[in-house]
C-alpha cells in the first residue's frame, strides 16, 4: 500500500483490491491474528455483562432518537458550546471542513499541528490538504503514527495499523526514527514513540482533533482512548480544533452512561477506556487551549438521513467490532474497501458516503452471515442495509446485463411451476457434456462457463440428479392411488 | 376428532422443498418424508411451490422476489405445519416476508403472512421446538462434524438443537468442528461475485472438517454443504457433505 490516500472515487472494485491483498502472506497472517486477539478480548468482557442485550438495546434507541430528531439536538450542541466559549462552524461537505481548518490554522500562522486518531479526518484526507498548505501535521496515536511513518493508509477503524506486525513496526520506527539500535519489544517500541512524540506535545501550539461523541445538552465534545497522547493533544496546545460528522451528536450526558460500556467493550475489550476525556468549551484563566474550535460536517450524511432504510448506518459508534467479526475481512484486510471505513461498516457506509456514485462493489462484499450484526453493540442491521444498497445498484445497473437478465429469467421461471419444472430438464440436458462420473457414479462437473466459472474455480459442482424430488412424489403418491407397494 | 401418537397429535405437515433442494438434493426431501412418517406424521407436497425468492431478494432483485410471496402464500395457506429444510430459506421468509407484504401495499396478504410464519419450520426446528424431540430414532454409524450455518444460528437462533439431534442418533460419533460460528464462505452469489474471497473462506472451513477427521459434515442448509462439498471432491478428500434430514432418516438394518 502506498502513501496515496485511500479514496472510494478511484479505488478499485472489492473483488480487484482483494485479490491484491490477499496475495500478501504477512498481512493475512496480521490480519487473522489481530482479529482473533481482539475478538477473544471481546467477548471475555461482554460475556461478564449479564445486562448486554438490555443494553444494546439502550444503545440502539439512544442513537436512533438522535437520529430523529438530528436538527434539533446539532443546534442544541451549538448553542451550548458556543455559550462555553466554543465557536461553531458547518461544513456542507469534506471541501468545506478542510477550507474551514486550512483557514483556522493559517489564521495562526502555524506551519505544524498535533492530531488526535480520527477517522473523520482521514475521510476528508485533510492531512493532504494541510500538507499542500504548508502545515505538517503529526499524527500521535500510536498507530496512526505508524501508518503515517510507513506512508502507508489505515485498514482498521479503531486499529489502523492492524495489518502490520511488530517486526514490521520496528523496521518503520528504525528507518524513519533514524534509530537503528532499536529493540523489538512493546516497551522499546512504546518508548520510541514517546520520544519521538513528547517533543512535538510540548512544541506544537495547534491541536486537532475528531470526536466520539458530541454532548447536546452541554457543548461538551468527548474523546476516548487508549493511551493518553490524545489527552496531551486536548490540554497543552493554545488552540484546538475538532471535526467531526453531524452523526455523533448524543443528547445528554447522560447518555455516556450506556455508551462508554458499550464502545470500549465492543472495540477494545476494554471493561473502560484508559482514557476518557470530555472538554466544554475554554477557561480563558484556567488550564488548556485559550480557541476551541468545532466543524459540524455533513459530508452526505444528511442525504444517508433521507433514505428510511439506510439511515440506522448513522447509529454507528465506529467500534470496529463489526471488523474483527468479519470473515470477509479476515482475509481481505482493510485496504481492499478502498475507504477508510472498511470491513461491514464500511461497506455500507461508504457507498452512501458517496451516494451511490462511486464503491458499488461494496454491498456485494458481504457474505451476509450476519456476524456484524450480532456484535455491532447499537444493533446495527448490517445484511439489511447491505441488502437495501444491493438493489440500489441492481436498480442502476438497468436490466440488460447478463447478470440481470438471467435473474429476470429465473424470477419468471419461478411464477410457474410447468415453467420451472421445463428449467430442471432443460438444466440436466444443457450440463450433460461437462458431467464426469466418480468412482461412486456420482456425476461431477469440473468446470463452467461465464459468471459461473467463479464457482469452478476451486469447487466442483455435483451433477443433478436423474430425478427431482416433485419428480418422486409424484411417482409415489400416484403408486400409492393404485395400491401397489411403495418400496 | 385428532389422532395421537403416544399422547402427541398427529399432524399434518407441509414440506416446502425449495428450488435447489427439489433440484439437485432430491434424496434430502426424501429423507425429510422418511423421518416425519416414521413419527407418525403426514406429509403433502404443495404442487404448485417453487421458491422463496432468497437468491434474488439477496443479490438486490426485489421486484423478482415480491410475486414468489403471494405465491408462497397460495401454496401453504392454511397449513398445520410447513417444514423447510432449508435454514436460509427459513430466515428469508421470517426476515423479509413481512416487510415484502408491507411493500405490496396489500393487507390481506400481510395478514396472511402474519398468519403463516409462526407455522414455518426449519426441519430441524420443526423436530425440537413444535415436536419437542430429540431422540427420532435414528442410526448413523459414521464419524460425524456439525457446520453451523449462518442463517440457521443467527437468524433462527437454532443454537444447539441441531446437535441434541445428533447426539441422540445411535452408532455416530460426533465431533465438534474449530470455529463452529464462522461462516463457511458460500453467501450465495457472493461465491461468484467474490470467488476469491469466497474460497479463501472454504479453504478455512475445510482445513477445519478435515481437522476433525470427520467422514461426513452435516448441516441444515444444503447449499453451504454444496459449496464445502464442491471443495472436499476438488481436493478427493474423501469426506462427505449430507444433510442433517439424511442422518435421522438413518435406520438400522433389521432393527
Ligand atoms: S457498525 Fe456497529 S459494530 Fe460496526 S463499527 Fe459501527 S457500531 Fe461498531
Amino acid at each position: 500500500m502506498s502513501g496515496t490516500a485511500l479514496d472510494p472515487r478511484t479505488a478499485p472494485t472489492f473483488p480487484m483490491a482483494a485479490l491484491t491483498a490477499m496475495g500478501d502472506t504477512q498481512l493475512r497472517k496480521n490480519v487473522r491474528h489481530a482479529t482473533d486477539v481482539i475478538q477473544a478480548k471481546r467477548a471475555r468482557v461482554v460475556n461478564e455483562m449479564p445486562d448486554w442485550q438490555a443494553l444494546r438495546e439502550s444503545g440502539k434507541q439512544i442513537r436512533q432518537h438522535t437520529m430523529e430528531h438530528l436538527d434539533y439536538y446539532l443546534e442544541e450542541f451549538e448553542k451550548n458550546c458556543t455559550a462555553a466559549g466554543g465557536v461553531v462552524h458547518w461544513a456542507r461537505d469534506a471541501a468545506e471542513a478542510r477550507q474551514i481548518i486550512v483557514t483556522l490554522v493559517k489564521g495562526l500562522g502555524a506551519t505544524e499541528v498535533i492530531k488526535i486518531k480520527s477517522m473523520t479526518t482521514e475521510e476528508i484526507q485533510l492531512n493532504t490538504a494541510l500538507e499542500a498548505a504548508g502545515v505538517h501535521a503529526y499524527e500521535t496515536d500510536l498507530a496512526e503514527l505508524i501508518i503515517q511513518l510507513g506512508h502507508d493508509q489505515p485498514s482498521h477503524i479503531v486499529v489502523p495499523a492492524l495489518h502490520k506486525n511488530r517486526q514490521q513496526i520496528r523496521e518503520i520506527f528504525k528507518r524513519e526514527m533514524n534509530l537503528p539500535e532499536l529493540g523489538e519489544s512493546p516497551q522499546d517500541l512504546a518508548d520510541a514513540a514517546r520520544t519521538f512524540l513528547r517533543e512535538k506535545f510540548l512544541r506544537v501550539k495547534t491541536g486537532v482533533s475528531g470526536a466520539n461523541f458530541l454532548i447536546a445538552e452541554t457543548g461538551g465534545v468527548c474523546v476516548v482512548e487508549s493511551e493518553g497522547n490524545g489527552r496531551m493533544c486536548l490540554t497543552l496546545p493554545e488552540t484546538l480544533i475538532t471535526v467531526a460528522g453531524i452523526d455523533k451528536v448524543v443528547p445528554r450526558f447522560a447518555d455516556l452512561e450506556v455508551l462508554l460500556q458499550l464502545l470500549p467493550r465492543s472495540a477494545t475489550g476494554e471493561r473502560m477506556n484508559p482514557y476518557n476525556s470530555v472538554w466544554t468549551g475554554v477557561d480563558v484563566n484556567g488550564d488548556g487551549p485559550k480557541a476551541f474550535h468545532v466543524i459540524l460536517m455533513d459530508n452526505a450524511r444528511t442525504e444517508i438521513l433521507g433514505d428510511l432504510e439506510g439511515r440506522q448506518t448513522l447509529n454507528c459508534i465506529r467500534c470496529g467490532a463489526c471488523q474483527n467479526a468479519c470473515p470477509v475481512y479476515r482475509q481481505t484486510g482493510g485496504h481492499a474497501y478502498g475507504s477508510v471505513y472498511a470491513g461491514p461498516i464500511g461497506a455500507i457506509l461508504t457507498p452512501q458516503l458517496q451516494q451511490m456514485h462511486h464503491s458499488q462493489s461494496l454491498p456485494y462484499a458481504s457474505s451476509l452471515c450476519g456476524a456484524c450484526y450480532e456484535v455491532c453493540p447499537v444493533k446495527i442491521n448490517i445484511p439489511e442495509v447491505l441488502i437495501h444498497l444491493r438493489n440500489k445498484v441492481v436498480k442502476q445497473n438497468g436490466m440488460l446485463n447478463p447478470e440481470a437478465l438471467a435473474m429476470r429469467m429465473m424470477g419468471i421461471i419461478f411464477k410457474s411451476e410447468g415453467k420451472f419444472r421445463a428449467a430442471q430438464r432443460l438444466g440436466r440436458m444443457a450440463e450433460a457434456p461437462l458431467v464426469r462420473k466418480d468412482g461412486r457414479g456420482q456425476g461431477w462437473i469440473g468446470w463452467l462457463p461465464g459468471l459461473l466459472g467463479g464457482w469452478t474455480q476451486v469447487r466442483d459442482l455435483q451433477s443433478m440428479p436423474e430425478e427431482t424430488f416433485r419428480d418422486w412424489w409424484e411417482k409415489r403418491e400416484s403408486s400409492k392411488k393404485q395400491g401397489v407397494p411403495r418400496g | 376428532m385428532s389422532r395421537q401418537i403416544s399422547g402427541r397429535p398427529v399432524l399434518r405437515v407441509s414440506l416446502f422443498i425449495t428450488c435447489y433442494n427439489d433440484t439437485l438434493f432430491p434424496n434430502t426431501g426424501k429423507a425429510v418424508v422418511r423421518v416425519l412418517e416414521r413419527l407418525g406424521h403426514t406429509v403433502d407436497f404443495p404442487a404448485g411451490q417453487t421458491c422463496c425468492g432468497q437468491m434474488h431478494w439477496n443479490t438486490g432483485y426485489q421486484a423478482e422476489a415480491l410475486p414468489l410471496l403471494s405465491r408462497f402464500v397460495e401454496q401453504f395457506r392454511g397449513a398445520e405445519a410447513v417444514v423447510v429444510p432449508s435454514s436460509s430459506c427459513v430466515a428469508m421468509m421470517r426476515d423479509h416476508y413481512p416487510k415484502m407484504a408491507e411493500e405490496l401495499a396489500d393487507v390481506k396478504l400481510k395478514a396472511e403472512v402474519a398468519e403463516l410464519l409462526p407455522n414455518v419450520y426449519e426441519f430441524s426446528e420443526f423436530l425440537t421446538k413444535r415436536l419437542g424431540l430429540e431422540d427420532v430414532g435414528a442410526y448413523y454409524p459414521h464419524r460425524v462434524t456439525y457446520h453451523a450455518s449462518c442463517h440457521g444460528l443467527r437468524n433462527l437462533g437454532l443454537g444447539d438443537g441441531p446437535q441434541r439431534l445428533l447426539k441422540a442418533v445411535r452408532g455416530i460419533d460426533l465431533v465438534e468442528i474449530a470455529g463452529l460460528e464462522q461462516c463457511c464462505g458460500f453467501g450465495g452469489t457472493f461465491a461468484v461475485k467474490n470467488a476469491e474471497v469466497s474460497s479463501a473462506m472454504l479453504a478455512e472451513k475445510t482445513t477445519a472438517i478435515l481437522n476433525t477427521k470427520a467422514e461426513a459434515c452435516t448441516a441444515c442448509d444444503n447449499s453451504c454443504l454444496m459449496h464445502i462439498q464442491g471443495a472436499l471432491h476438488r481436493q478427493r478428500t474423501g469426506v462427505q457433505t449430507v444433510h442433517l434430514a439424511e442422518i435421522l432418516a438413518g435406520d438400522e438394518v433389521g432393527a
